[in-house]
């Protein structure tokens, strides 16, 4: 870990203006994965702007019918909200399926969404990593690989993005506040995040200096019918192998509109938007899902060690729609649900 | 009245148990000492090569940077190899830290950066610069299994496999039902929840107080003063609280060297504390490959037994351990061949990790026992019972106890083990496939010498003290119990002091043998005490022991009274104080009777029955229930115990499904090297957990009757899981752990 300098923000133009200020500055929430990162250097930023004064950590309703949250609200906070558990509780759901409680109190919202890849070579300086060193090389691809992604990949990366909370933001079409040296403005969630192509070093669309401020969810919750299933190596505390939101909305047995997203596949929340319209007007059946699940991993392709992850997650789409319809928790959903 | 003092045997909270919650204990890293420097440890990126050079000089320049500690700078040190030997070094030639310009290994130590702060060093270190020169490293034992070789060396508590007995081939081939199959399991780390850390405090007059993470101060006191050229009375090693060991604490650990090194050359008190990824550097269970063929006649007992097992060790040690040898005893059998190779990679020497080899070739074995049962027609219990060894067949000897039998069927009974139909597939919750397993095992039950010393004040308190280790199993609590009892004292006004080389010495502690050895350690000083006491009670006035001789009194309630007649009393205190002596004091050791063990087998036995639910369709194995049935002596404190065997379990169900040390041959590097992808169970992995004592009263092993449970309940685990895995799914899994992936 390098010497750094550190001040608190009290106003989100005082932390946009520190950060513009310094050369290589990092905003600080929960810090629970940036103080990792600074430990491995990985990250080495010379100046940290602490946000948790920031007054961002109110969860309230929005006039469109939407509900608005902090970016420094916590996830464990996000995921209690009555609100929250109420109008859109795959969003707790998926909240509560990540990391542990004690991360969950000290993860932001805001940082969640900033969260780097859990790639063996990223976090190892000894090995190249095009994403922490770019133009040095990609061990994961010809390495060990079975955390990595199988869809949206590049020669250069194959990393995943690691949160389970931006699955279901994804699948929710969750809309980002952010403010930066320029003003504000918002990003659609689905454009946030972005794949690695040839600059895997960049994880998103933020400009410099940009600064989270908050999300904004839209009012549909699908409350209803709704799963977040996370497959992994033990039952709590580890990344997804594959994970999917579902979201249903359905009119008897037919489908009025569903959203997929899905977690540990690739290097952002993976959605493809005509697989969900192709199921509307589609009965909620093992065979529509099943199709749906061969759409959607269509262009999937394994590197080795996740070979395995393009069946899974077929797999695993197929169960969480069938959850998501049934809205019954069958024994194994007992165990993987047993997470808080 | 009650014998309140009775306490051996009873389930006794730890003595221990308010110093660790308050924060009052003290581990390595936690001796502030005046005046420290802080060492961080550089590690190299590469498997094999050359140093061409330590770029010092720009790291030197930072403020606070004190030194900076490479194989250009090391002070002159012993030449011999027998002066970096430790107690339990494999043959070969032990790895020096910052001995010449070789890299032998991946994370290999490279160079100790001190500094004044901790923070200092950890940037000066993370900016050091090493130029190497790579060189081509073989880590696949996969490309090594044509080049495997029978070590000659060994290391001690090694024993070659015993020749092949009867005619394993040719029976094999004439059997009713035949198995044969390889078994694989990858490399797995200690990874003890404390760092490994040593606080070296420097004295004036150039003597070294060292606060070291191990298993065994002696051990590591003779490691630092052969090399650093100390006496003993300059070189003390202190270990009073340990976050666990699982053997990694067994040799002497390079933080320890770095530390004491740095120490002597600053004139100045020096800490090092490894990092959570360098806990990955120093030894782990080595990566197995295993082949067993088992033959069974049509009666279903067995024909041919043959299990051979290849493993990898360091270039510079040949580390073994009893992979094999357990299945020549654990089942009745006339045609056995046993075979044993280790394999030179470039990695590091691997390490004992709890249940050494027989963890490792249990799996293999009681895997090949459900298969060859399945194969047979018999149920896997029936199967083991038809095959009951009564005497072991390797060293031809009767048992000096064994109540395996027992454990078989009181474990079957609490499990439920007769509802469970045989065919797999066969049982359901839901859409859950239902499987149950069951395995078992064998660990040896050892007594080595042991000193200890007690002091008695006339305060009534009684401290006894041996420099043994207590690596977070209880070995506070249990000689307190062992002590408390024989003097007849209530255990509070009982303290048991260890990890000290000041104290007596003791062994290591490892292998199971801690509580027979050090506990007939006490036992013996508490009878050497009492003998005292009772020549004191003698000298009271109006005394009613006068007559008595020491097989004639006992100690109980905190009196000395005659068996025969218990009215006949004194109080130890008032012994104490007519004595007019501010204490009184003894000093002596235990050695095991060999004359009586040398004609026995001694060893402790286990039955695990496993319960898993499978959701086939997800590749998701939960293990529901587990019944860990234990025959190892007596028991000296069945809560202590409990906890023990159920850590066991758990590790067991961590090696079952999900642990595992992946390295990258690339790089001949562990990759998941972190707790974040190093997996072993969390709470929600762990269910219901029964443990079963089978208690046996065995009077050769040592006059406390004990065997000792450290690495017992470990056996059997994976094992049991892993075929209850198959009874669910009907898959066969061989190469552990069976994660997702292989049960789509």
């Amino acid at each position: 870990m390098n010497p750094f300098t550190y001040s608190h923000a009290t106003a989100v133009d005082d932390a946009v203006r520190d950060k513009a200020s310094h050369h290589d500055a990092a905003y600080i929430g929960g810090g629970t994965n940036l103080l990792d990162l600074m430990k491995e250097n990985v990250e080495r930023p010379t100046h940290l702007i602490g946000l948790n004064r920031l007054p961002l950590t109110k969860i309230q309703n929005d006039p469109e019918g939407g509900l608005r949250l902090g970016a420094l609200a916590t996830n464990a906070d996000t995921a209690w909200h009555p609100e929250v558990e109420k109008r859109y509780p795959l969003l707790s759901q998926a909240i509560l399926a990540g990391a542990s409680p004690q991360l969950r109190n000290m993860a932001t919202n805001g940082g969640n969404l900033m969260q780097r890849t859990r790639c063996y070579y990223f976090y190892d300086t000894a090995t190249p990593c095009n994403k922490r060193e770019p133009g040095s090389g990609c061990s994961a691809i010809g390495g060990y690989n079975r955390i990595h992604a199988i869809l949206g990949t590049s020669q250069s990366c194959i990393a995943t993005h690691p949160s389970d909370m931006c699955i279901a933001l994804a699948a929710l079409e969750a809309v980002v506040r952010v403010s930066g040296p320029n003003g504000e403005r918002t990003i659609e969630f689905a454009d946030f995040h972005r794949l690695p192509g040839n600059a895997p070093h960049i994880d998103n669309t933020l400009r410099p200096g940009e600064l989270i401020t908050g999300l904004d969810l839209p009012a549909k919750g699908f409350e209803k019918n709704y799963s977040y299933l996370k497959l992994r190596d033990r039952t709590s505390y580890a990344f997804a192998l594959v994970s999917v939101a579902a979201a249903l909305e359905l009119e008897g047995n037919t489908i009025k509109d569903a959203r997929i997203a899905l977690g540990g596949v690739a290097h952002k929340p993976w959605r493809d938007t005509d697989v969900e319209d192709a199921l509307k007007g589609q009965p909620a059946t093992a065979d529509t899902f099943r199709k749906a699940a061969t759409q959607l991993l269509q262009g999937a392709r394994g590197f080795g060690s996740n070979d395995f992850k393009v069946e899974l997650a077929k797999r695993a789409i197929v169960r969480a729609l069938k959850q998501a319809t049934e809205m019954k928790q069958g024994p194994t959903e007992a165990f993987l649900n047993s997470n808080p | 009245m009650s014998q309140y003092t009775n306490y051996i045997g009873k389930p006794t909270n730890r003595v221990d148990g308010p110093a660790k919650v308050t924060g009052a204990a003290k581990y390595a890293a936690e001796f502030n000492v005046p005046n420290l420097a802080y060492g961080v440890v550089v590690s190299s990126p590469i498997a094999k090569g050359k140093i061409i050079k330590v770029y010092s000089k720009p790291v030197l320049k930072i403020p606070g940077v004190l030194a900076v500690f490479s194989h250009e700078n090391v002070p002159n040190l012993a030449w011999f190899d027998r002066n970096y030997k430790d107690d339990v070094a494999p043959g070969g030639s032990p790895f020096r830290p910052l001995h010449d310009n070789e890299v032998k290994f991946s994370q290999q130590p490279i160079a100790l950066v001190v500094a004044d702060t901790f923070e200092v060093a950890r940037y000066a270190a993370s900016i050091l610069e090493i130029e190497y020169e790579e060189e081509d490293h073989e880590t696949d034992i996969e490309l090594k299994r044509t080049e495997g070789f029978m070590p000659g060396r060994g290391k001690s508590g090694w024993m070659p496999p015993p020749p092949p007995r009867g005619k394993p081939d040719k029976e094999w081939k004439k059997a009713a039902h035949r198995i044969e199959h390889e078994y694989i399991h990858g490399a797995q780390h200690h990874n003890p929840m404390e760092m490994f850390a040593t606080t070296t405090e420097y004295h004036p007059d150039g003597s070294i107080t060292a606060y070291d993470k191990t298993q065994g101060v002696y051990n590591a006191q003779q490691y630092i003063s052969k090399i650093f050229g100390l006496s003993k009375k300059q070189a003390r090693v202190v270990t009073e609280y340990m976050g666990g060991g699982f053997g990694s604490g067994l040799r002497p650990q390079y933080q320890l060297f770095m530390s004491v090194m740095a120490a002597l050359e600053l004139k100045r008190s020096v800490r090092v504390t490894l990092t959570r990824q360098q806990m990955f550097s120093f030894g782990h269970r080595p990566y197995t490959l295993q082949y067993v063929k088992l033959g069974t006649n049509p009666d279903g007992t067995l024909a041919a037994l043959q299990h051979h097992a290849l493993h990898e060790t360091s270039r510079f040690e040949e580390y073994t351990e009893n992979v094999v040898n357990w299945s020549g005893m654990l089942y009745q059998c006339d045609n056995v061949k046993l075979g044993y190779q280790l394999a030179e990679l470039d990695v590091y020497t691997p390490l004992d990790m709890r249940a050494p080899g027989a963890a490792t070739g249990s799996i293999a074995l009681e895997i090949a026992m459900d298969e060859m049962a399945f194969e047979a027609g018999l149920d896997p219990v029936d199967f083991r019972i038809r095959n009951y060894a009564e005497t072991d067949q390797n060293m031809k000897k009767p048992f000096s106890s064994k109540r395996l039998r027992d454990c078989y069927h009181q474990g079957a009974a609490k499990f439920g083990w007769e509802k469970r139909n045989p065919r797999p597939r066969s049982m359901r919750d839901g859409n859950m496939l239902v499987g149950w397993g069951m395995a078992g095992g064998v660990w040896d039950a050892t007594q080595k010498k042991s000193a200890a010393k007690a002091t008695l004040t006339a305060d009534g308190r009684l401290e006894v003290s041996s420099a043994t280790s207590d690596i977070g199993t209880g070995t506070y609590t249990i000689m307190t119990q062992i002590a408390a009892q024989y003097l007849g004292l209530p255990i509070e006004a009982v303290t048991f002091k260890l990890g000290d080389t000041d104290l007596p010495e003791a062994p290591l502690e490892g292998g199971s043998w801690t509580a027979a050895s050090v506990g007939t350690a006490v036992k013996n000083v508490c009878e050497e005490m009492g003998k005292k006491l009772l020549k004191q009670a003698q000298k009271m006035k109006g005394s009613p022991l006068k007559k008595a001789k020491f097989d004639d009194v006992e100690f109980v309630n905190g009196q000395i009274r005659l068996r025969l007649d218990p009215d006949q009393a004194v109080v130890i205190r008032d012994v104490l104080q007519a004595s007019g002596k501010e204490k009184l004091e003894a000093e002596t050791s235990a050695t095991p009777n060999m004359l009586k063990q040398m004609q026995h087998s001694m060893h402790s036995h286990n039955a695990v029955f496993a319960e898993v639910k499978v959701d086939e369709d997800l590749g998701t194995v939960h293990v529901t229930r587990v019944v860990n049935a234990v025959a190892a002596g007596r028991i000296l404190n069945l809560k202590t115990a409990r906890s023990q065997v159920l850590g066991s379990i758990v590790w067991g169900i961590s090696m079952a499904l999900m642990e595992e040390t992946i390295m990258d041959h690339k790089f001949g590097r562990y990759m998941n090297h972190n707790y974040a992808e190093y997996h072993i169970p969390v709470n929600a992995d762990v269910r219901d957990l029964q443990v079963l004592f089978v208690e046996e009263e065995d009077e050769v092993v040592n006059p406390l009757g004990v065997k000792g449970i450290g690495e017992i309940g470990l056996l059997g685990v994976a094992a049991a899981i892993a075929n209850a895995v198959f009874h669910a799914t009907g898959k066969r899994v061989r190469t552990l752990p069976v994660m997702i992936d292989k049960l789509l």
